[in-house]
Order: C-alpha cells, then structure tokens, then sequence
C-alpha cells in the first residue's frame, strides 16, 4: 500500500495484521493499512464481505481477534480511542422522544463539542434550520441522517468512521457529506469511508481499500 | 483532543433522562400502580382483616416494590439498546461504568421514588402499624438503591436478547435475596421491639459497596452482552 | 516451553480434547461408581445414630452432594473467568458443561436434606439454614443455564453466563450470611440437622470415600459434557466428520 507524500509525520490510524472471526468464520483480515491526517480511505467490498464489522472493529466496539491498531503512533487504548474517533453506523442513535436539538445536545454532551460550534448552527449547516423541536420521531429516514451528520460536524474527534454515510440521503445529502468531508481533511482530519460502491467517492486525496467476501 | 469531563457528560445523560421522563410522565405512575395491584391482591387473598393484614404489612410492601422494580428494569438499557445509544456511550471519552451509575440513579429517581412516596399510602391500605412505618422508609430508601444496582448488572447481561420477562427476575431473585431480607427483616426486628439499626447498617454497608461495583460490573456486561 | 504448559495448551485444541475426553470419562466414572459402592457398604457398618437412628445414613449422600454442589459453582467461575480474561473457548465450554451437573448435586442434596429432616421436624421441609442457601444456588444454576441457552451466538452466551457466575460466587457469601442471620430472626429455634451428633471417627472413612466418589463422577460427567459441546460446536468441521465416518 503506497502512503502519501508528506509521510514524515505518524499516521493517524494504522492497523497491522488485522483480522477478526465469527464462530470461527473468517470475516476479514489480516489487512494492513494506514490513514494519514489529511486523507480519506474508501472502503469497498460487496455485501457481507465485513466493512462494517472492520469499521467497528476499528472504533472499539468489537474486539479483533488478531492484529493491532496504533493511533497517532500509540497503542490504541479505549480512552485514546474514545477521543480520535467520530463514528457514524447504522443506528442514527436519537432518542424518538426528544428534540432534534435535544438530542444533539445530549451527544455533544456525551462526546464533546469543537470549540466555536454550536449545535443551532450545525443543524443549519446541514440543512436542518426550522426543526430543532421536531421530535426525532417525526423526522423522515433522510433527516435523522442530516441530524447524525450534524453531530459528526460538531465533534472535536480526528479521525471520522463513517459506515454508509451516503444512505438514505438525496443527491443534496450526498454532496453535503462530500463537503463535510472535504472541509474536515482540510482542517487536518482524516475519514475512512464504506460504501458498496454505488455512490460517487468523496473528491478528495482517496485511497482505496477493498475487502473481498471470506468464502 | 478535549473531551466532557465525568461532570459534563453525566449532566447531559441526567438532563436526557428527565426529559425523556417527562415526554412520559404517565409512565412514571405504573410502578406505583403495580405495587398497589399486589396489594390489593394480598388484602383481597388475606380476608382483609386489619389484624392478619398488620402481621405481614411490611414483608408484603417489600415484596410488591421489589416485584414492580424487577418489572421496571427492562426499561433500563432496552431503549437505548434498540436504537443505538448504547454504542455511542461505550464510544464515548468517559468511562462506560461512570454513564451507567448516572443512568441508573435517573431510572430510581424516575421508577422507585415515586413508590417510596407512595408507601405510607400502600401501608395504610395493609393497616401497618405506624410505629413501623419510619423503619420500613429507612429499609426502602437504603434497598431500593442496592435492587437498582444489581438489578442494572442483571439488565446489562440480557441487553442484547430479545424480550427477556421471565428470564430477567430468574436471573435477579437469587441476587435480591439478602437484601429482601435485611430490608423485610429490619422492620420485622423493630416489631418485636428490637433494634433495626444493625439490618439497615448492613444494608447501607452493601450500598456503598455496591455503588462501587455495580456499575462497573454492569459496564462489562453490557461490552460483553454487545459483543 | 514447560511440558505441562504446552500438554494444556494442546488439550485446547478441539480434536484433542476430544480424544482425551473420550479416554478419561469412562475411567472416571468406573471410579467413581467403585469407590461409591464401597463408600455406600462402609456407611452401613457404621452403627446407628443414638438420636436420630438410621436414617442419620442419609448423611453420607447428602453432605458430599452439598460440599460439591458449592464446589462446582466455584469450579464453574473460575473455568468462566479464565475464560473471559484469556478468551479460551475450551474454558467456556468446561464452565458451561459444569453448570447442570452442580445443578443436579444441589436437587440431590435438597431431595436427601428433605428426607433426612422428614422424621425430625415431621414436615417434608423446613426453612433450614443450609437447605435455604441450596435452594437459592439452584436458583443461579438455573440462572446460569437459562441464560446460556437464550442468548443464539454460542461464544456470547458462554461469556454472559459465566460473567453471571462470577457474581453469583461473589454474592454467595453475602446470601448464605443473610440467610443465617434471617433464620436467627426466627423465636424458636428448629433442629438443624446435625443437632448433637459430631463427626467420629468410624463415620470418616464412609464419608471421605463418598466424597472422593462423587468428585470421580463430577471429573466424568464434566469430560463427557464438554465433550458433546464440543462436537456440536465444531460439527461442521472436517475432523469431526472423520471421527463420525470411523465404525
């Protein structure tokens, strides 16, 4: 795997010897990669060939049964983890019962907030503005989506896991997330991105990860 | 990278709750309402009579709150299981055990106060003597905290599954046992007119105890449950 | 490498165990049933009880059935926290298999304990201390085992199951001690069950073959639980197919 150009600075995320099984299936692994600040990796493979479960793997949910993850250069322990990592997976976590804005108050509460955001504002930015009292159960599939990118805006995490970010959105919520993406490698961030292909990829400096179905 | 401190982040789980409570505030009425179902059913299989109703006033009060407690706990993690709040605590910068001590001080506040408030009323109807009642307060308000906790680790192992009922009070009973018994037995010494004081130290023995471990038992049950 | 170290990290090996299963169980059980058998004729020499006559003989089943009934749950935490903090499968599937044979020696001591009380107190139970806690560890085993088959992924579920264990041997203490001082509550104290009689010396020899006996029969059935367990949980693999298609 070629790293990028200005590699004399650690990589934000790097895996060596990656794998995991379940019920002693191979699901992935073991993979080798780096994601250095300032770039996005794409993550392809078709259904069930593990990208969610590397994604969780990554953010600590799920435990690998081989390989390392080292963050900045260091092992990645949960609390390191906790704080690198922005991610984004199927469940749009939102509480039906409450606001728009109270449940994005709750998580910044939760996970922090970057300095000089405010919630009011990131929901504008994503295209939200006039429902902040919309109960998260009254909202469509596409603007609980919108919500959770809105979260991921204001969190102050580095590095960004975003397991289908495209889904469920239109093609203003597909350029939305491009831009979130651009404007956060921008800013020095990194993003390592699944999708099974369908949507375009994020016109930024890309990479390529693709995972074959373990037969 | 700064992340919320315990404070900050406990706040936020706190402000949530009490909000999502008062979303529902009728729901906050049905363990109060359960209690007083068991009573009514005990008044009504025991006669009714004030003197037989007195004999087991205390132990029957205990166990129609610990029983709505047990129906309660599913109400726990379920939610935030179902719709994925319970990744984004374990994601989250402050300790996992730390989320859960403040969630299930929110559920005690929201499910056993209430029947705490409601007790002097429920023993009345059981014709309690009133000379016991502060005793049995005491015993509630040192037990109900220890039935929460445990009952969290409890709730933490069967998160994952699907509707558990049964199984959950299987699982809890043997682990609620010996605080029914000092709770139940405290009030039942200072009927006889002996000291209550040594059952309820032990009982607030076994609560700073578990306020320690609970919550971190029940964290690694729920990383284990979420596997 | 230490050749016992490597002897135990070989017997993890599925096939391997299977083998070493197979082997030891019948021994174990043979064992077993021999030292039992002597064990069971020794504890009708002994002369009668003076109190509590011959139905005192009871003893010689009931006690070790209780000693290991608490032995097994400790057994079956440890199995389950070696498991849990070194994620060995083998561990799991041992803890779990322990689970229904401690449970089995609670109801046994619960049936035996009834039987003996039944002259003393006249009523097929009493709220006995020691009968008391048994029936509240029957209540884990069970526990344990309801939550082992209700959760589908089989490594999850020996993991929450045993991490349950781990609890309940933990609060074990806490339960026998509150169920003691519970019973103390009581005006009037009922006959325990040992009432005067203390162990003498004829009566040990009946009684330690007894409980070398029955420890044989937990090692057995505990080999040849694990072992099913193991096979189901292999079952497609090409070993136990080989195994399967020998006559």
């Amino acid at each position: 795997m070629s790293l990028p150009p200005e590699s004399s600075q650690l990589p934000l995320l790097s895996a060596r010897g990656l794998a995991f099984t379940r019920n002693d299936e191979p699901v992935f692994g073991p993979l080798d990669f780096v994601v250095a600040a300032g770039e996005a990796l794409l993550v392809q493979g078709g259904n069930g060939a593990g990208k969610t479960t590397l994604l969780r793997v990554l953010a600590g949910l799920l435990r690998a049964d081989a390989g390392e993850v080292e963050i900045d250069g260091r092992k990645a322990r949960p609390d390191l983890r906790a704080r690198a990592i922005a991610y984004l997976g199927h469940l749009p976590a939102l509480k039906a019962d409450l606001g728009a804005l109270e449940n994005l108050e709750f998580l910044c509460g939760l996970h922090g907030r970057r300095a000089r955001q405010l919630p009011g504002d990131a929901m504008g930015m994503v295209g939200l503005s006039g429902h902040e009292d919309t109960l998260a159960r009254q909202l469509s599939a596409g603007q609980k989506k919108r919500l959770s990118l809105a979260r991921l805006w204001l969190s102050p995490a580095p590095l960004w896991l975003l397991d289908e970010p495209y889904a469920n959105l239109d093609l203003d919520g597909i350029n939305l997330v491009n831009r979130m993406i651009s404007a956060h490698l921008r800013e020095g961030g990194a993003a390592l991105v699944t999708t099974h292909g369908a949507y375009a990829a994020p016109p930024v400096q890309t990479r390529m990860l693709v995972l074959e179905r373990q037969v | 990278m700064s992340g919320p401190s315990l404070l900050q982040a406990g706040k936020a789980l706190m402000v949530r709750d009490l909000r999502l409570l008062w979303r529902r505030r009728g729901d906050a009425f049905q363990p109060a309402l359960f209690a007083l179902l068991v009573v009514v059913l005990f008044a009504l299989a025991l006669g009714g009579e004030p003197q037989a109703l007195a004999k087991v006033a205390s132990a029957v009060m205990w166990v129609a709150i610990l029983l709505a407690g047990l129906l309660s706990l599913d109400t726990l993690f379920r939610g935030d299981a179902e719709d994925g709040s319970l990744e984004q605590w374990i994601l989250a910068p402050v300790p996992l055990a730390w989320l859960v001590a403040v969630r299930v001080l929110g559920h005690w506040l929201t499910t056993a106060l209430p029947l705490i408030l409601a007790t002097p009323l429920l023993a009345e109807l059981l014709h309690l003597p009133h000379d016991q009642l502060p005793v049995l307060l005491a015993s509630l308000a040192l037990g109900t905290p220890l039935l929460s906790l445990l009952g969290a680790v409890v709730a933490a192992l069967t998160v994952g599954m699907r509707r558990s009922g049964i199984l959950v009070a299987l699982l809890a009973l043997p682990l609620y046992v010996p605080v029914l018994i000092f709770g139940a037995g405290s009030v039942a010494r200072s009927a006889e007119g002996l000291d209550a004081v040594g059952a309820l130290l032990y009982l607030g023995a076994g609560l700073v105890l578990t306020l320690v471990l609970a919550p971190l038992a029940a964290a690694a049950a729920i990383r284990i449950a979420l596997h | 490498m230490n050749p016992v170290l490597l002897w135990f990290h070989q017997l993890g090996s599925p096939p391997v165990f299977d083998r070493f299963a197979a082997r030891w169980a019948p021994w174990c059980h043979g064992i077993a049933l021999a030292v039992m058998a002597v064990g069971l004729w020794q504890a009708f020499q002994v002369p009668a009880d003076y109190q509590q006559g011959d139905s005192f003989r009871i003893f010689y089943i009931h006690v070790p059935s209780a000693m290991l009934s608490l032995s097994i749950f400790a057994v079956m935490a440890a199995y389950s926290a070696i498991a849990l903090i070194w994620r060995i499968k083998l561990c799991e599937i041992l803890a779990m298999a322990c689970a229904p044979i401690g449970a089995a020696f609670t109801v046994i001591t619960l049936v035996t304990g009834s039987i003996w009380g039944k002259p003393m107190w006249g009523t097929w139970w009493d709220w006995d201390p020691r009968l008391t806690t048994e029936l509240i560890l029957l209540f884990l085993y069970l526990g344990v085992i309801g939550l082992y088959n209700a959760i589908d992924d089989r490594r999850t579920a020996a993991r929450a199951a045993g991490f349950l264990a781990i609890v309940g041997v933990a609060l074990l203490p806490v339960i026998k001690y509150s169920v003691v001082w519970w019973n103390s509550l009581h005006q009037g104290q009922t006959i325990s069950l040992f009432g005067e009689s203390k162990m003498d010396a004829s009566m040990a020899l009946p009684f330690w073959l007894m409980f070398v006996g029955v420890q044989f029969w937990f090692a057995g059935s505990l080999l040849v639980r694990a072992r099913a367990d193991n096979l189901r949980r292999e079952a497609g693999k090409d070993w136990v197919a080989r195994l399967v298609a020998q006559p």
